[in-house]
């Protein structure tokens, strides 16, 4: 379940990163591995390969996304314990609803691909203030686009694919929304980004407590 | 609209999709309905109606209740899916330059409207050489009218017209065969939404209208909705 790396098109307005599955495991069972500890990678690695004859590895696409998912709802949890204005309030209120719909799927869809959810950790935040929370929260969802958008080319059911495109069209308008509040342009490139697993994890790293 | 944004049933209908998002439209659909009048009108709730919108609830047309299809890449090569891609974005950036002319708007709303209009020029560039490296031509633009006689309304059209476009290229995703073309679709998909949801807030409009999960629109759905722009 491997293919070759993708030639780059003409234009270079977009990059497209390609990579074996066995790389897009191994590296992922890295990051994850940063963040649980090693102790957890013999398990995830395990889980994968098992789950990679079956599925061909769409079981740990999605639970990339479910793991993304529930760091971005709990961040909008943590952040309605602020003193927010009741606009901002309510924007996290819609938004974190958004990701626990979310969370919820994501948990439906591994399951109907025979894998196993990935628990959930828990997260602490720097957010003191309205500032802060928007200005984080800009940097999770614009995450959170270019890490779909990076995971979905290698999703092989075309059900998953494009249950993953209904998830991220709502992570683009969240991010979009943010920057209507923080009075940013709300799509400051012609084309969104793709990020892979990897630098993904690690960039949310600091946020998982354990 | 707000309604729809809570909607409890709106994870049970996205789960009910999958399995069945693929539509089995193929591009002489596309070809015919801009030709003036579709045979195939399955896929609209109601031809002429202007509120046939597939930005606003196309869940409950004819995508989210036909039968699932076994193979969703049966019968469309990428070079279809691009060449409507394209010609979206050929009508969308029509529709910026037109609104920029008119005049009526300023500051920064006009600013917003010029970005996008150039986003749409970008993605019309990507798309043509797509195409072309595919080995594929290069359909000209439709000849378009708009209807911008105010400010709110230019609005309102804008966000229909950005909430179809994310919506049918969420309706082709799963359709294309080539990882590079699906890549570049999706790196333009969420632009659309970004779009799609400043111009919900310009208008007033709930910038997730379908709540927690984006429904796409087959190409009936988008034809029914931008023929009545498309002069023949």
């Amino acid at each position: 379940m491997t293919y070759a790396n993708p030639r780059v098109p003409e234009s270079n307005a977009i990059e497209i990163h390609g990579f074996t599955r066995g790389a897009f495991i191994l590296r992922s069972a890295l990051a994850v591995g940063a963040v649980y500890g090693t102790g957890a990678v013999g398990t995830f690695v395990g889980q994968a390969v098992a789950q990679d004859g079956e599925s061909g590895g769409d079981a740990e696409i999605l639970n990339f996304a479910l793991s993304l998912e529930y760091l971005e709802a709990d961040f909008y949890r943590q952040a309605l314990e602020l003193d927010l204005s009741a606009e901002a309030a309510a924007l996290a209120t819609r938004l974190g609803a958004h990701e626990r719909d979310h969370i919820a799927a994501l948990i439906d869809l591994i399951d109907v691909v025979g894998g196993t959810p990935t628990r959930e950790p828990t997260f602490s935040f720097p957010i003191t203030d309205e500032a802060s929370f928007l200005e984080l929260a800009q940097t999770l969802e614009e995450t959170g686009v270019s890490a779909y958008n990076g995971a979905a080319p290698s999703i092989e059911s075309p059900e998953i694919l494009a249950a993953a495109g209904q998830i991220v069209q709502i992570e683009a308008r969240h991010a979009a929304d943010i920057r209507v509040a923080l009075g940013q342009p709300t799509a400051p490139k012609p084309f969104d980004e793709s990020l892979e697993m990897a630098p993904v994890l690690e960039a949310v790293q600091p946020f998982i407590k354990a | 609209m707000e309604e729809l944004d809570r909607d409890p049933s709106s994870r049970k209908r996205f789960l009910s999709m999958v399995g069945g998002a693929g539509t089995a439209t193929v591009f002489a659909t596309f070809l015919a309905a801009c030709g003036g009048g579709s045979d195939d009108d399955e896929g609209s709730t109601a031809g002429g109606d202007s509120g046939a919108d597939p930005t606003a609830n196309p869940a409950g047309g004819a995508a989210a209740t036909r039968e699932p299809n076994p193979d969703p890449k049966e019968g469309t090569t990428d070079l279809e899916i691009l060449g409507y891609a394209l010609s979206l974005e050929q009508l969308e950036a029509a529709f910026y330059a037109d609104v920029i002319e008119s005049g009526l708007f300023t500051g920064a709303d006009l600013g917003t409207i010029k970005q996008f209009g150039e986003d749409e020029q970008d993605h019309l560039e990507l798309l043509e050489a797509t195409i072309k490296k595919l080995g594929g031509e290069v359909p000209a633009a439709p000849k378009t009218k708009f209807p911008l006689t105010s400010q709110a309304g230019v609005l309102k059209l804008a966000s229909e017209l950005e909430n179809g476009g994310a919506a049918a290229y969420l309706g082709q995703a799963n359709r294309i065969r080539s990882k590079e073309v699906l890549a570049a679709a999706l790196s333009i998909h969420t632009v659309e939404a970004r779009h799609a949801a400043t111009l919900n807030s310009l208008a007033g409009l709930p910038p997730e209208p379908q709540g927690a999960f984006a429904v796409p629109a087959s190409m009936e759905q988008i034809l029914t909705f931008v023929q009545r722009f498309i002069v023949p």
